[in-house]
């Protein structure tokens, strides 16, 4: 599979009252085109961080990339001017859904002129057009194309299910469910026919049953597209309905990077399988993680899981694991399945 | 509260506008009460010397003397403390009136809630000034009718306030979990709702005791204040009235207290509002 | 079963809006609680399941029905009386850290239960509350810190040590781990079963995570729209769901590892609104098996097992 984008060792700090965070410690990944990359990690591991990261909208000045690199088609996104990456590759490239459809929504005005709107300055037939003379703001909305946009626009509703498309455009966003609305973003997610999708927790606040029809939704047509998608999310089910690839996160560092099937199947990392044992089970209560998750102000040296973990040995305690194993990537000196790891 | 009222106070040391309010409701504290050391003609609040009348300020008389040859700068100082008992007194009943009313009102639906809220309408639909001048009018000239006048007029501020307030926090989790607790309303009223409005009633307060010295003064100088030997800051300014512009420190020396004093209250309630706002304070909740 | 430790018959809450229209948030709820038992209540958001439990210990009022605890019917009490019942049935909240007032120490908002139920002196309220304390895995040194001074996590822990120390024999537990990381949560539902065999308690658990649910309770009641559509035993209702609702819930709850949910079969459509109801079966139209007769009447619980009941004319 070619790399569609490659995170190469990003670090990002905040700076927060405190002192400084260290949220992202030398994190690698990569995503496949036509592949969803699953990001899986406990709250404050560092998701929405690396998602901020790769769209160019990580906090300023609150925030600092210290190292690391970005590659996607070509261009390395952390170089590139801020002005460039929102022409070229932001709201076009890659796109966003967010947690949250009620805060990308504007409240003020209809999802028809919302929509319209997006697809003034980001649709196919936008890029097409090329740069105009005028100011961007200033610059007409050709009805030809407008009315082009249209016609997409009610197509993609079709596509997210949305019944009776013509009405919904005439809406608010409060007049919707959150379904609704979760629907609506993802179609404006599509549309402009980007090669990436961040998806930052997008079922999070949805039920299980509405959880069920937007994750199957978004599967189809990511699929359907052959679009890429990071997929972030606290929850392995939900990682496992809709990835084709998991990497896990703890506390700021990638620890593990596997297919779907085989991680599910034979977790590596001590911390994985750990967290895989702490899920809810059929038969009697499940095992926590003793110990909590570390400040990331004062982070541990080394494997940042080592204070809790079971196999830990000096050298956890001293420099990070580096990679090993070929398609299940796993940062542990004791990986779980290993001849050379103590017996579990 | 220890962390609390620690962050409270750095915060405004951090506030400039605030500190110099401080310093300045300080002062005028200190004035009032070391009026009698402070003073250089300490006995010019009852005794005059004809002979002096009007002198312009100089080494002696370091705000000059007024129409009966009185030391401006010892009265000045003695009407502070006269300042300060009706700002003082007047709040405190406003307060005492008002806060019950509000919580009253705030925490029952219903008709007493109806009656304390249209009540406290009426009062606010007449001008503060206008009422306040018939109240003391009709009563008559004396301070305790001035004081009368003015927690009369103020109350209902207070108690649209904290019905406000009142309804807002009655809303929380935290108030309902108390209730489901056991708590009776007594209890839930005292020790939960009530901490959690004082901030914006201690801002109010501050805001209000420079409010009402204002007003008193108009009072005073309308003649409808404390009868004439009383030191009062208003009183003088009218008294001055018929000596203008010659002599100009007869008026100066007072309206400049006055102005000093109220902007000062001003200024404090100002900043405790910002350091107190709920909205910067509580930030500090961690997500779950 | 044992003997019920509550009864609940016909019970109904009604918000009324402004415009004069009634949200039926609970209506026609029919339970019973056996003592020792861990029932959870499960169901999507806006069911109506946080205003059962409130309506159950009286925070809210009951707009029909009754409510027996112990025997005695305890729906629409107040004062004294209700106080008295509220020592033994507790409600703990869904959003823990709210549920707290933030200007109050936690030592102090843990005295407090104890200030109001009991005539303890000082020194045995201490002592008891050091004791939950320690039982719910907290250190005495928590007790001067704010509510917003500890994690999500350990303001759960004192939202029970907070009822515990009174010592209760029911516990209405809202959403108790909902948001919470999985390790986390399997570290709150450990506790939660400890104390349950330390202090002999009755548990009602309201939750809307059935993998959850399924892992610690005794046994289950299904909620849809303000009403109990199946309760069972809760291998019952997981191996052998006999409701279409049960059976779509279930079938949307990922299996990590096990069979995908995107590749089956799942629920179409959304909740109605609970302002406007469906006539006959509330599920109807969202439901794969409807037939005219579940647009005329309304269907109650029936026994299908011994201890299982499903409100569907076809289940
Ligand atoms: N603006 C900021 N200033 C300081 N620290 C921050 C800021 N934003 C995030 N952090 C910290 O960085 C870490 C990573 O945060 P991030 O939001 O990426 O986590 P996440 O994995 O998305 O968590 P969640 O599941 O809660 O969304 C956390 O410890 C967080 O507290
Ligand atoms: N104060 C209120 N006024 C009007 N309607 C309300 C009020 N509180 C709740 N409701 C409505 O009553 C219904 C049931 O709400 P409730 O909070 O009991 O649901 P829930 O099952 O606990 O949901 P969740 O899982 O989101 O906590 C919802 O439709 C809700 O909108
Ligand atoms: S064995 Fe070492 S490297 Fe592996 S998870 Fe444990 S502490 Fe980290
Ligand atoms: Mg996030
Ligand atoms: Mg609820």
């Amino acid at each position: 599979m070619t790399e569609l984008l490659a995170v190469r060792d990003l670090i990002v700090n905040y700076h927060s009252e405190r002192g400084i965070v260290r949220a992202l410690d030398g994190v690698s990944l990569a995503i496949g085109k036509g592949e969803v990359v699953g990001l899986v990690g406990e709250s404050g591991c560092g998701k929405s961080t690396l998602a901020r990261a790769i769209l160019g909208v990580l906090p300023v000045p609150a925030s600092e990339v210290r190292a690391g690199a970005i590659a996607f088609g070509g261009d390395n996104l952390l170089t590139l001017a801020s002005a460039e990456i929102a022409r070229r590759i932001r709201g076009r490239r890659i796109t966003f859904i967010p947690q949250d459809p009620y805060g990308s929504l504007n409240p003020l005005f209809t999802i028809g002129q919302q929509m319209l709107d997006l697809m003034h300055w980001k649709s196919p037939r936008a890029a097409a057009a090329g740069r105009s003379a005028w100011p961007a703001v200033l610059s007409r909305y050709p009805s030809a194309r407008r009315a082009q946009d249209r016609a997409a626009i009610l197509d993609m509703l079709g596509a997210v299910q949305i019944p009776n498309p013509e009405q919904a455009l005439a809406k608010l966003p409060h007049e919707l469910s959150g379904g609704q609305r979760q629907r609506i973003v993802i179609a404006m997610a599509l549309l402009p026919q980007p090669e990436l999708i961040i998806a930052d927790e997008p079922t999070t606040a949805l039920d299980v049953t509405i959880q069920a029809q937007i994750l199957r939704l978004l599967h189809r047509e990511v699929k359907r597209r052959q679009v890429s998608m990071l997929f972030t999310t606290h929850d392995l089910g939900t990682a496992w309905e809709i990835c084709d690839r998991v990497v896990v996160m703890y506390a700021g560092q990638d620890v593990e990077a596997a297919p779907t099937p085989a991680f599910f199947a034979a977790p590596r990392h001590p911390y994985t399988s750990k967290l895989l044992e702490s899920l809810p089970r059929t038969d009697g209560v499940a095992q926590d993680i003793p110990g909590e998750i570390p400040s990331l102000i004062a982070p541990p040296q080394g494997c940042r899981f080592h204070p809790r973990c079971y196999f830990a040995t000096t050298e956890c305690t001293i420099t990070r694991p580096p990679v090993s194993g070929g398609a299940h990537v796993v940062r542990c000196y004791h990986p779980l399945g290993a001849s050379t790891g103590v017996a579990a | 509260m220890r962390s609390e009222t620690a962050l409270v106070l750095r915060k405004l040391a951090e506030d400039r506008l605030a500190l110099v309010g401080l310093l300045i409701v300080l002062a005028l504290l200190a004035c009032a009460v070391f009026a009698p050391w402070l003073a250089t003609f300490p006995e010019a609040v009852t005794e005059f010397n004809p002979a002096h009348r009007l002198r312009p300020p100089d080494s002696v008389y370091l705000l000059g003397t007024d129409r009966l040859g009185a030391d401006i700068y010892s009265r000045l100082l003695f009407g502070a403390r006269i300042t300060i008992a009706i700002a003082l007194v007047a709040v405190g009943v406003a307060v005492a009136v008002g806060v019950p009313l509000g919580l009253i009102a705030g925490i029952h639906d219903g008709v007493a809630s109806n009656l304390i809220m249209r009540l406290a309408d009426i009062f606010l639909a007449v001008p503060q000034i206008v009422l306040a001048i018939a109240i003391a009018q009709t009563l008559g000239p004396s301070l305790p009718n001035v004081i009368l006048a003015l927690s009369a007029t103020f109350w209902p501020w207070f108690t649209r306030l904290v019905y406000a307030e009142t309804r807002s926090v009655r809303n929380e989790t935290f108030i309902e979990a108390t209730v489901a607790l056991g708590a009776s309303p007594a209890r839930v009223v005292c020790l939960h709702v009530l901490p959690n409005i004082v901030s914006p009633i201690i801002v109010r307060i501050t805001l209000g005791l420079g409010f009402t010295i204002l007003t008193a003064a108009a009072l005073g100088f309308l003649g409808l204040g404390a009868p004439p030997p009383t030191p009062e800051w208003g009183r003088t300014i009218a008294e001055s009235r018929e000596y203008l512009p010659d002599a100009w420190w007869y008026a100066a020396a007072p309206g400049l207290a006055i102005f000093l004093v109220v902007v000062g209250f001003n200024m404090l309630g100002d900043g405790l509002r910002d350091v107190l706002d709920p909205r910067t304070r509580r930030a500090g909740r961690p997500r779950d | 079963m044992s003997a019920a430790l509550l009864e609940v018959q016909g019970l109904s809450h009604r918000f009324r809006l402004k415009d004069g229209r009634a949200v039926r948030a609970v209506d026609g709820v029919d339970l019973a609680v056996g003592a020792g038992e861990i029932l959870g209540i499960v169901g999507e958001s806006g069911c109506g399941k946080s205003t059962l439990g409130k309506t159950l210990i009286g925070v809210l009022g009951a707009d029909d029905g009754t409510v027996r605890f112990e025997g005695a019917p305890i729906q629409n009490l107040d004062g004294t009386a209700l106080r008295a019942v509220r020592s033994r049935l507790q409600y703990v909240y869904q959003d823990a850290g709210a549920a707290l007032d933030p200007r109050w120490t936690i030592g102090r908002s843990l005295d407090e239960a104890l200030v109001i139920h009991t005539a303890l002196p000082r020194a045995e309220r201490d002592a008891r509350v050091r004791e939950t304390l320690a039982a719910v895995g907290l250190h005495g040194d928590q007790l001067s810190l704010y509510p917003h001074e500890i994690s999500g996590g350990q303001q759960r822990r004192v939202g029970l040590a907070r009822v515990l120390a009174l010592h209760p024999k029911l516990l209405i537990l809202d959403e108790p781990t909902s948001g919470l990381d999985v390790s986390v949560q399997a570290t709150i539902l450990k506790l939660l079963v400890a104390l349950w065999k330390q202090y002999g308690l009755t548990l009602l658990f309201i939750s809307h995570d059935l993998a959850v649910v399924r892992s610690i309770c005794t046994r289950v009641a299904v909620m849809y729209l303000g009403r109990i559509v199946e309760t069972g035993p809760t291998a019952g209702i997981f191996t052998n769901p006999r409701h279409p609702y049960t059976k779509s819930l279930l079938a949307a709850v990922p299996l990590p590892g096990g069979r995908r949910v995107i590749d089956e079969a799942w629920l179409e459509g959304e909740p109605p609104d609970p302002l406007d109801i469906p006539s006959g079966c509330r599920f109807r139209n969202r439901c794969p098996m409807a037939q005219p007769l579940c647009a005329t009447d309304d269907p109650t619980l029936r026994p299908l097992a011994p201890g299982h009941n499903a409100a569907c004319h076809f289940a």
